[in-house]
């Protein structure tokens, strides 16, 4: 697969992971392309954190709005049944569980289901914006990434970098299967297009028990 | 009681030195015409509260690459190059915040609150120096209210009470803001009559200079 096949894989399995009615917070980057596939018999209510619910597509060129844009910065609409808001209120639906699921990226995650995704020390410090109070509030903390960094693990017994939050995934997506964070440590419970389970094992620092009843990721 | 100054006016309330709130999320609700004259100005050493430091040439930004500020409290400068490198060369001060600790930050100081607790940020660094406290075995962290001198929003239509409507995404932290500062300043993009009050959404008391609403 190429670097696009498998944000493709990744972005396609991430959104069979919501049900009818949820309220889902997209972070910036590969988690924002899920929005392309999630399936049309079922509404997701899409918040973005600078505030709003009804995320929408971005708009035709020439059609853009100054006074309205993504978390990111991007110009986007706002669907039928949108509501804006402002930061506080915000925070409360992501900080109260108002938000059933919350899609990441990361830099390292660990067997404890411990994030680090928002700085390298002494490289990259963006700051974390909304992802503390995100994956601290989402019901269902759900890591999309790609399995490694250039041959690198990211999936670790310990991360090393600075955390964003204690104990908060739940489950990790790649392009390699799914693993979902149990009290017993890491189970791959499906496996990805093209790989075996010595493939996972090889490219995961993190100790992974396979589920008895492992499947092919479904994509 | 007038509220409407010239942007001049309303430039010369902000000294050097000042702690100064800045409403906006990356751009996008911020106060333009008054962050161009303060860079004009040249007004230093400022300490600025925002959401982020927007972008080198939009928004709050241009005040950082300008080298008028002296301190940040900010969730995110990752679109701001500036502010990067100012930080890392120790040429400016850069506290990092969750978004939505520093709303509330914001908002407890507007609201006569002690300070807020928070499950953000348990367990990693921002928890540093900071009272944790176990509510029902759950830990937060305590946070204190944040206030400024002054408080730089921007509406998209104020009325001539000063009562404030923002226009979709651009309330953001407008309206917490608005309640936070010793002196308030509304940057209008237009100027009408009088808002139906049920579309108020900071009320006029808060309002203490309008600015702005020329077509």
């Amino acid at each position: 697969m190429d670097k696009k096949q498998i944000k493709e894989v990744i972005a396609k399995r991430v959104a069979k992971e919501f049900s009818d009615g949820d309220v889902v917070n997209l972070g910036i980057g590969l988690p924002t392309k899920v929005a392309n596939y999630i399936a049309d018999d079922i509404k997701v209510i899409l918040q973005s954190e600078n505030g709003f619910i009804g995320l929408g597509q971005a708009p035709e060129k020439g059609k853009e709005d100054k006074d309205l844009t993504n978390a990111g910065a991007q110009p986007v609409t706002i669907k039928k049944g949108g509501a804006f808001f402002d930061s506080a209120e915000s925070f409360a639906i992501i900080r109260g569980g108002h938000v059933d699921a919350t899609v990441l990226g990361a830099l390292q995650v660990d067997e404890d289901g411990n994030l680090a995704n928002w700085m390298i020390p002494g490289k990259m410090v963006p700051g974390m914006g909304g992802a503390m109070d995100l994956v601290v509030g989402a019901k269902k903390v759900i890591i999309a990434m790609v399995h490694t960094q250039k041959g690198r693990p990211k999936i670790l017994k310990k991360c090393q970098l600075p955390l964003t939050a204690k104990n908060q995934v739940d489950m990790i997506i790649t392009e390699m299967g799914v693993i979902k964070v149990t009290d017993k440590g890491l189970v791959l419970t499906e496996l990805g297009p093209e790989v075996t389970v010595e493939d996972v094992k090889s490219s995961t620092e993190a100790e992974l028990i396979i589920a008895d009843d492992l499947k092919k990721m479904d994509v | 009681m007038d509220k409407f100054i010239k942007l001049d006016e309303a430039v010369d309330q902000i000294k050097d030195g000042m702690t100064v709130m800045i409403g906006g999320f990356l751009g996008c609700g911020n106060p333009h015409k008054i962050i161009d004259k303060l860079v004009d100005k040249g007004v230093k050493d400022l300490t600025i509260i925002a959401n982020d430091t927007s972008f080198v040439d939009y928004g709050l930004g241009k005040l950082v690459a300008n080298k008028q500020v002296k301190k940040v409290i900010t969730s995110h400068i990752g679109t701001n190059k500036e502010t990067g490198r100012q930080m890392n060369e120790k040429e400016t001060e850069v506290i990092l915040v969750p978004q939505g600790t520093l709303a509330e930050q914001i908002r407890a100081a507007g609201a006569g609150l002690g300070g807020i607790l928070t499950p953000t940020g348990v367990g990693t660094i921002v928890e540093e120096g900071k009272e944790k406290i176990e509510i029902e075995g759950k830990e937060y962290l305590l946070e204190l209210p944040l206030s400024a001198d002054v408080a730089l929003i921007k509406g998209s239509k104020v009325d001539n009470f000063g009562n404030v409507y923002y226009e979709k995404s651009t309330r953001n932290f407008n309206t917490i803001m608005a309640t936070a500062a010793e002196t308030v300043i509304v940057e209008a993009e237009e100027i009408v009559d009088e808002i139906n009050p049920n579309n108020v959404m900071t009320p006029n008391i808060f309002i203490d200079y309008i600015v702005g609403g020329e077509k």
